[in-house]
């Protein structure tokens, strides 16, 4: 991999860690664990669209375990990196089938990396308990992933990599 | 910035799958919901494991996992009263009394679940 390639990354990277960042500063306003508007996957997106698979892939995960590590716990990482590895496969998967934009890649990613974090948890904590938050967290996510993907596209659109 | 929103093919085809995954999202819920009736016990779940049972026929507050949670059962509903958790989302929760509801605390990976009539009857060890 060229130097460029790499700094490219690893500015993109850090920008994912940094919207991570802020985004655990806003308070949890509402009760059900796990509701954030996933701000870096606008990161994610914009690696998707203009550098290709590899370097998406990459910038999720290696986002997931730098952000676990410094703002995180075992637990988080683990929530995390379900939700990420769920959200990766489905967005490159609709990516691929090219029926849909940015917007509708990000809101199937949204809703599956709240999938994945809450398949994670009812299986660590196996309570059946946890499908009772489906619903709420999957219609935040919906909202949320609208928001990336519009923000993503003007990225994509508006910055030159 | 972008021409026309409902001119592009794959807006429309993104307006197409936000409605699915919303009506998919709400009918599960609904669902969920209306299958629900009256619990009468609530079980807590540490760690994934079922540890107790309460009735929620008797008022009484009682201490989970060694103390890192406070539950209060009162009029026939349940609730987290205090936690000793740093985001404190069990004890916003709220009550619940429905099969099915449930407060869950991640942190401490402790759950409270509304049992109906028909489920098990967890054997305590």
């Amino acid at each position: 991999m060229d130097v460029k390639k790499m700094t490219r990354l690893a500015l993109i990277i850090s920008v994912a860690m940094i919207l991570s960042y802020v985004e655990s500063l806003i308070p949890a306003f509402v009760a059900i664990p796990g509701i954030k508007i996933g701000l870096s996957n606008i990161a994610t997106v914009f690696a998707l669209y203009t550098l290709g698979v590899p370097s998406a892939i990459a910038v999720s995960l290696i986002r997931v375990f730098l952000s676990s590590l410094l703002f995180g716990t075992a637990a988080s990482l683990i929530y995390s990196l379900a939700g990420a590895v769920c959200a990766l496969g489905v967005m490159i998967l609709f990516k691929k089938i090219g029926a849909f934009s940015e917007i509708g890649v990000s809101v199937i990613g949204a809703v599956m990396h709240n999938v994945g974090q809450v398949a994670a948890a009812a299986a660590l904590m196996r309570a059946s308990a946890i499908y009772y938050y489906i619903a709420p967290l999957l219609l935040a996510g919906i909202l949320a992933g609208i928001a990336v993907g519009v923000a993503s596209g003007i990225l994509i659109k508006r910055l030159h990599v | 910035m972008q021409k026309k929103i409902f001119g592009d093919k794959k807006h429309v085809a993104d307006i197409a799958l936000i409605a699915l995954l919303v009506i998919v999202v709400l009918s599960v819920f609904a669902f969920t919901w209306f299958s629900a009736e009256q619990g009468a016990r609530v079980r807590v779940n540490v760690e994934g494991e079922p540890v107790r049972e309460y009735s929620l026929d008797v008022d009484g507050e009682y201490s989970l996992n060694g103390g890192t949670n406070i539950l209060v059962i009162e009029n026939g509903e349940a609730y987290i009263k205090e936690a000793n958790c740093p985001r404190q989302l069990c004890v916003k929760q709220g009550k619940i009394s429905r099969s099915g509801e449930s407060i869950v605390c991640l942190e401490n990976r402790v759950s409270v679940t509304v049992v109906g009539p028909q489920d098990d009857i967890l054997e305590v060890k």
